[in-house]
């Protein structure tokens, strides 16, 4: 195909905004499934995915339109996935920006709006849902057109429920995004925006043909891992996989490669010829990290092997997926799990419950940490517990946050910022009721419990999203927990030297409301080196029997120690005190959870 | 049925009470005056359809309720001359229903212990139990009993009962033993689900759960302070060397702490006999209708095997201030590394590699139910 009659693109949008429903109306009127085969939101086939509304692996379908061919490709909704919005932008010339005409602009709008920009693609601005009875379609091109620098008039305003505006769309597509631009003549350059895994054909590129073309049974390369591989099979998704004899510079399609292991063909790597190789990968390559991490841990210590199987399946798909085993002395054998972000290990936790039937205890998450020693050793610390005691210096990951909320939350919003450790960067007002705040957090200060005080200060009007933006030296400190005088390893925390007394007591506080008295007096303290900050003692019971128990009361008795040795089994043992699993969970909202 | 053993303890179930009192959940029947003598004879045909298990002579017999005193005299006297000879035959009586003419009547019928439900002698506390007895009549009727010739009596107590100070407490105890009773049951107030009680009072009970949880240390105390044996969970019984060597302990309940086999009689009455047990059912017209028929009444059974014997074994027997004899196969019952542990805080003490017995400490025995639900197997 000519170039010239190729368009590339992708839709964004805020979560619920439309983008998948405007996705199922353009296949629909492209012809590109029929009735029949519709079903809402074809795009996604994972069921989570459904269920949640949300897409986390992009695809790629080619429709055509007008005598062009249009490749949409989709991409992830959320930020945790920005590194996979951002390859999936890289293999578009343009974007049709969704926003929704009662909601307006919300914060994921925006920082997908700035990852296109400065991706330098074509924005077509669309205002969806103008069929609402409380939309303000006027209100809502406003905002959109002032956020990407064009006019009102030129926000095209549609339903895609009712497919009103949709064909005006695809006509746009054709009108304002560019070409795509690839040398023909050059040595072939592919871009891998995504991949899957087929347990017949092993890994399957997504890719944006760049310059020249690809064959099927060509022998292939890719350039930063130098893994080599030969094409079983190339093609593009209408919205199955069609094999096709070649994939021409502009288009986009799959590449089988057979490889057996998807942590051997990276997003973001360049596919070249091996005959005929290009000299310079495509820029922009890099090796995603989690940022993330918490111990998984199985309720019933027996189902370990289980939960080994299970996230070996999930990293098939999930090259972002970090695991290695982790032995806690207070929850056995587990694994420590890196995420991308929050909604990547509320996901994952929710495949391996769901798909895996298994019953985990997740503990409080924590943030990848770069440590130098007293001794100038260079670390990076996934777990708490392994924070050495002596250093030179801690270095934390910082995001910059996107947050809008209606104006009257803005002092609520800022004090929170404020105690989280945020630095002001720029306010402005999107309408006159709606107020942006960008600030500079530590990654550490979000994971524990940010989403909900946010909600609970702003009425559940704040919307909310984040970059990364790097390392930053901090002044922090590893908290530990000692129950009746032992370290448990899996209640450490790490936190800001100013903020270490306040949580100490906090946590303190929640164990002794969380652990059951015992037969003994058990001291709980939160400890810094061996400076203890906080301490409460969970005083011994006094008594614990059944005064009256005669013929007619036995089975009944039996039946009550019976159902109280069940709950002691799921306590764990530290040391000789039975603590329940959820005072694990303590340290999650140590703020939230008080009484 | 009738293979194995003979059946040596009986207990019959006496359910008929001048009102219902708000905590209680046992089974009872108020304001069916009628049918004493129907509900007497049911007992006594089922009496002749079970005859079989029983021993010719039995050890005890325990008479139960409801309030057995408040069963028409003529009906109460007429069942206790057809019931076996026992060594050892208590009733459970009701202050306010002992008179002089009750007593003799006991005394005639072959009782030899009297278990008098006191629970309190304020009256503020009475009233929230809603007892129909004042601290008067417990006083009176013991002192009716005595006069008779009775020299076995026991007071039940009931101590957590709202706003039931320690010096309420006090002066329950001091109340109870200057009438020189031979045994003392002192219970704690449960706030059993579904009772009138614990909804009025529920919330208030656990409110003070943590004022009142030292009253049970109280009690033991000042019991056994005054030369009192505490010879299971709640029960006491004067010191031998106090009442001419006499062993004073009910030795019908010790039969259900030794896990012994008896025989239940009357409504909602349970029996435990060759590893099988059952319960009558607990509507008084199904009961003597069918008895009437001459058949056995409705029961719900409950087959025991062999480790639940065990468990019951252990669970019982550590109830006592005696050792547990670690009989064969019982070992099997116990979870010895939690034994250890056990040790360890001072709460078990294990003869199992000496004399062969297994046994609370006193400080385990506060914490008896716990600490029985982490030694079980």
């Amino acid at each position: 195909m000519d170039q010239q009659r190729i368009r590339n693109f992708s839709i964004i949008a805020h979560i619920d905004h439309g983008k998948s429903t405007l996705a199922d109306r353009i296949l629909e009127l492209t012809d590109t499934v029929t009735g029949r085969e519709m079903r809402a939101q074809v795009l996604d086939t994972m069921e989570l995915e459904r269920e949640r509304g949300i897409t986390i692996k992009a695809q790629a379908v080619r429709v055509t339109w007008k005598g062009h061919e249009l490749n949409l490709i989709d991409t992830p909704g959320h930020v945790d996935f920005t590194y996979e919005v951002s390859r999936s932008l890289q293999a578009c010339e343009g974007a049709v920006l969704v926003v929704d005409a009662a909601q307006g602009i919300e914060a994921q709008t925006v920082a997908n709006a700035y990852l296109a920009i400065e991706n330098d693609l074509e924005i077509v601005p669309v205002v969806n849902k103008i069929d609402l009875p409380q939309a303000d379609p006027d209100a809502s091109a406003a905002e959109i057109a002032d956020l990407v620098g064009d006019t009102a008039e030129h926000v095209l305003r549609i339903s895609a429920k009712t497919g009103d505006g949709v064909a005006e769309v695809l006509d746009a597509i054709i009108e304002r995004i560019p070409p795509p631009s690839g040398d023909t003549a050059a040595p072939s350059r592919a871009l891998v925006f995504d991949s899957s895994y087929d347990q017949y054909r092993g890994v399957v590129a997504f890719v944006r043909m760049v310059d020249a073309s690809f064959h099927a049974r060509e022998p292939l390369r890719a350039m930063a891992q130098g893994t080599r591989f030969e094409a079983e099979e190339v093609g593009f998704f209408s919205p199955t996989m069609s094999a096709a004899k070649e994939l021409g510079a502009g288009e986009v399609g799959y590449v089988i490669t057979g490889l057996k292991d998807v942590s051997r063909l990276r997003v973001g790597d360049t596919l070249t010829s091996e005959r005929r190789p290009a000299d310079e990968p495509l820029p922009g390559y890099k090796d995603v990290k989690p940022m993330v991490f918490a111990g998984l841990f199985p309720t019933d210590s027996d189902d370990y092997p289980e939960l080994r199987d299970a996230l070996e399946k999930l990293k098939l798909n999930d090259a972002s997926l970090f695991y290695e085993p982790e032995t806690s002395q207070a929850l056995g054998f587990g694994f420590r799990c890196g995420f991308l972000g929050l909604l990547h290990m509320e996901i994952v936790r929710e495949r391996l419950e769901r798909e895996f039937d298994l019953d985990l205890l997740v503990t409080a998450p924590n943030v990848a940490y770069l440590v130098v020693t007293k001794a100038g050793e260079e670390l990076e610390v996934h777990n708490p517990s392994e924070m050495p005691r002596e250093v030179e210096r801690i270095e934390e990951p910082y995001i910059k946050a996107s947050i809008i909320v209606p104006k009257d939350f803005v002092g609520p919003v800022m004090e929170l910022n404020t105690e989280r450790r945020g630095r002001f960067d720029h306010m402005e007002y999107l309408s006159e009721e709606r107020v942006l705040l960008l600030y500079e957090l530590p990654l550490g200060e979000i994971v524990l419990d940010y989403y909900d005080q946010l909600k609970s200060r702003t009425k559940g009007y704040a919307s909310f999203d984040y970059d990364l933006v790097g390392f930053r030296e901090g002044k922090l400190e590893r908290v530990d927990v000692l129950i009746a005088g032992e370290p448990v390893d899996a209640l450490s925390l790490i936190v800001h030297r100013e903020g270490a007394y306040a949580r100490g007591r906090q946590l303190v506080d929640r164990l002794r409301e969380e652990i059951p008295r015992q037969f003994f007096d058990v001291p709980v303290q939160a400890a810094i080196g061996s400076r203890v900050i906080a301490r409460e003692t969970i005083k011994a019971k006094r008594k614990d029997v059944l005064a009256k128990c005669y013929g007619g009361d036995i089975t009944r008795k039996r039946k009550l120690l019976e159902q109280q040795k069940k709950g002691k089994k799921r306590m764990k043992q530290v040391g000789s005190v039975e603590v329940p699993q959820e005072a694990f969970l303590a340290v999650l909202n140590l703020d939230g959870g008080k009484k | 049925m009738s293979a194995g053993a003979p059946v040596r303890h009986l207990y019959v179930h006496l359910p008929f009470c001048a009102s219902r009192c708000g905590y209680c959940d046992f089974v009872t029947v108020v304001g069916r005056g009628g049918q004493h003598r129907a509900y007497v004879d049911a007992l006594l045909a089922e009496l002749s359809l079970e005859r079989g298990v029983l021993a010719p002579r039995l050890e005890s017999v325990f008479l139960g309720g409801g309030t057995p005193t408040f069963t028409a005299p003529a009906e109460l006297r007429r069942l206790l001359r057809a019931l076996p000879p026992a060594e050892e035959v208590t009733v459970e009586a009701n202050p306010e229903t002992v008179t002089p003419g009750v007593g003799a009547l006991l005394r005639d019928g072959g009782v030899t212990r009297v278990s008098l439900g006191a629970q309190s002698f304020q009256p503020r506390l009475l009233s929230m139990l809603e007892r129909g007895a004042g601290p008067d009549d417990v006083r009176r009727a013991v002192y009716a009993l005595r006069d008779v010739g009775f020299d076995n009596i026991s007071l039940d107590l009931v101590y957590g009962i709202p706003s039931q100070s320690a010096a309420d407490l006090d002066a329950d105890l001091s109340e109870a033993l200057a009438l020189e009773p031979e045994h003392l049951s002192c219970y704690e107030l449960e706030a059993k689900r579904g009772t009138r009680f614990t909804h009025a009072h529920g919330a208030e009970l656990a409110r003070q759960a943590e004022a009142m949880e030292s009253y049970f240390e109280r009690v033991v105390a000042r019991v056994t302070g005054a030369g009192f044996r505490w010879y299971e969970t709640a029960n006491f019984c004067r010191l031998p060397q106090l009442a001419d060597g006499r062993d004073l302990r009910s030795r019908h309940n010790l039969a259900y702490w030794r896990s012994r086999d008896y025989l239940g009689l009357g409504i909602g009455a349970v029996s435990t006999i060759h590893g099988r047990r059952w319960r009558t059912t607990p509507r008084l017209g199904a009961y003597l209708a069918a008895l009437a028929a001459g058949e056995r009444p409705p029961r719900e059974v409950e087959e025991l095997s062999a480790p639940v014997r065990r468990s019951e074994r252990v669970l019982l027997g550590l109830r006592l201030d005696e050792p547990l004899a670690l009989e064969p196969g019982l070992e099997r019952a116990v979870d010895w590394s939690a034994v250890e542990r056990l040790e360890r805080l001072g709460l078990v003490e294990s003869g199992r590699s000496t004399d062969g017995t297994l046994a609370l400490t006193t400080h385990g025995r506060f914490l008896g139910g716990g600490v029985t639900a982490e030694l079980l197997a």
